[in-house]
């Protein structure tokens, strides 16, 4: 089945996604991510106004597959989770781009933007999947 | 590297864009849309599964009876003419083989074994071939479907010749469905009524698809491995290479019941006698563990924060709302409301022993009970 890699978004190798939004991200799991997890059980999100820095497990998702955690993929102040995940896990496999979103991160330092990767090159490392 | 074999549905799978796995070296279905909805369809209407991965290998001659009586753990020659058994083949040293189903069919046995165990299987009866026997891979030769949930029965109906609202519980019989011969046999994998139908590779797509017709309007879904393996779950039935395996008996693992330690000899028959009369020294268990944290293959049974045992499979079961586990557990910890805990990753998770099945409305009982009136 083709996995979605929309274009606007930037990617780490652990199959997080995020969206940019003035000194913000949005972040959540990539369609490949979901799918390789198979149906979502329950998620495990972090405080609001809890400082993370790139690279933390700041959730724990358990699936039928495999439990697995959600890495910081920057630096910053989680201003926000998606509280209805905790009654509707199902909505990342529905939609992981969306409504499926799991933190928003303020950011601590705008420069680790650079490190995540583009569409195109996130697209290479499912290849090597 | 070893080649990737496709069933005959693979195109089906393909246009219904699953989710595809590799399993025994098959590439499968995992899921079509959602393991938990799937799994919701086969409880609440009908579920159809391609399982032609599995393995059937034809016994045929005049000494087949006692042939495979020998190396299976139940009384086969107690068979009526398309009856089914469930059993298991052991090693001499008890540890299980593969666990299967013989059907006695007219002029031949045929045994149906795990996907992942068909060319151990087929070579151990090969190489304890005695008497006036026949024995013949023909896994590639056969699809198997299997439709499952309550409304399989509506389904078909509709496209058999004969009416199979009497066909008992592991029976079969020959029927036509779309103009070709199969085996129509009531059995399955799930705890709901349900059938599997078996036939030639070459016809698989066609039969699949008219029973999607035919279960249009009775909500049937097409379902994949993370259901059936689910549903299994739910109903206690044990799955070879988790929960039973070369390392663990029959009795070890509660299937005391296709054990007939009464007929003549059988492979394994010895080791079963002493572990009957000594007992064994742990047991395979159900365990109820609340919420929603998995428990997994592998991970360890404490009480008081001692090892008492080991998780064989665990899910989470949408229709309980519970996760439920299967494990071993020595004795004497294996009684029903026994608390344990469950070592998984860096937590610890309070489960409770807990009578099988998990799911006690399975509408196999009550057709069961209904096919006995009619009879």
């Amino acid at each position: 089945m083709e996995v979605k890699i929309p274009k606007d978004l930037l990617y780490t190798e652990d199959h997080e996604w995020a969206r940019k939004e003035n000194g913000k991200i949005t972040e959540g799991i990539t369609d490949f991510a979901q799918s390789e997890l198979q149906d979502i059980v329950f998620i495990e999100l972090p405080e609001v106004g809890q400082e993370v820095m790139q690279g933390d497990p700041i959730a724990t998702i358990e699936a039928v597959k495999t439990v697995t955690d959600l890495y910081a993929a920057v630096s910053g102040e989680i201003v926000k989770v998606n509280k209805l995940l905790e009654s509707k896990p199902e909505l990342i496999n529905k939609d992981p781009y969306d409504e499926g979103w799991i933190v928003k991160i303020e950011l601590s330092e705008l420069a680790e933007l650079e490190t995540l990767l583009d569409s195109s090159e996130y697209k290479i490392i499912l290849e090597e999947e | 590297m070893e080649e990737e074999n496709k069933t005959p549905l693979y195109n089906k799978h393909l246009e219904s864009n699953a989710t595809l796995v590799n399993f025994a070296n098959y590439k499968m279905p995992m899921q079509y849309t959602s393991i938990f909805e799937e799994a919701k369809a086969v409880r609440n209407l009908a579920g159809i599964f391609d399982t032609s991965h599995m393995g059937e290998i034809e016994v045929t001659g005049n000494n087949s009876t006692e042939f495979i009586n020998h190396l299976v753990t139940s009384d086969i020659s107690k068979l009526k003419k398309f009856q089914a058994k469930y059993t298991t083949m052991l090693y001499e040293n008890g540890g299980i083989i593969d666990d299967l189903l013989v059907y006695n069919l007219p002029g031949k046995y045929l045994i149906v074994v795990n996907a992942s165990n068909q060319e151990k299987d087929f070579n151990w009866i090969q190489q304890h071939k005695s008497g006036k026997v026949e024995i013949q891979n023909k896994s590639k030769k056969y699809f198997q479907i299997a439709v499952q949930g309550p409304n399989s029965e509506k389904i078909i109906r509709r496209i058999t010749k004969e009416d199979p609202s009497n066909l008992s519980f592991y029976h079969a019989k020959a029927e036509i469905i779309a103009n070709t011969q199969v085996l129509l046999s009531r059995t399955g994998y799930t705890g709901e009524d349900g059938f599997e139908v078996y036939g030639k590779s070459k016809d698989a797509e066609e039969i699949w698809d008219k029973i999607m017709e035919a279960g249009k309007g009775e909500g049937i879904s097409p379902c994949g491995l993370g259901a059936r393996d689910l549903l299994r779950l739910e109903m206690g039935y044990c799955l070879y290479g988790n929960d039973i395996t070369k390392e663990t008996t029959p009795l070890e693992a509660n299937l005391s019941w296709v054990v007939s330690l009464d007929k003549e000899n059988f492979i394994g028959k010895d080791i079963l006698i002493r572990q009957k009369k000594e007992g064994t020294s742990r047991k395979l268990v159900g365990i109820l563990v609340p919420g929603k944290r998995i428990p997994r293959h592998g991970h360890k049974i404490l009480i008081k924060g001692e090892k008492v045992g080991m998780i064989t499979s665990g899910n989470y079961s949408p229709n309980i709302d519970s996760s439920i586990a299967m494990g071993y557990i020595n004795k004497p910890f294996e009684k029903e409301g026994t608390k344990v805990e469950i070592e998984m990753r860096n937590t610890q998770t309070v489960g409770k022993i807990t009578k099988l099945p998990f799911w006690k409305h399975g509408t196999i009982k009550k057709k069961k009970l209904e096919i006995k009136q009619s009879n």
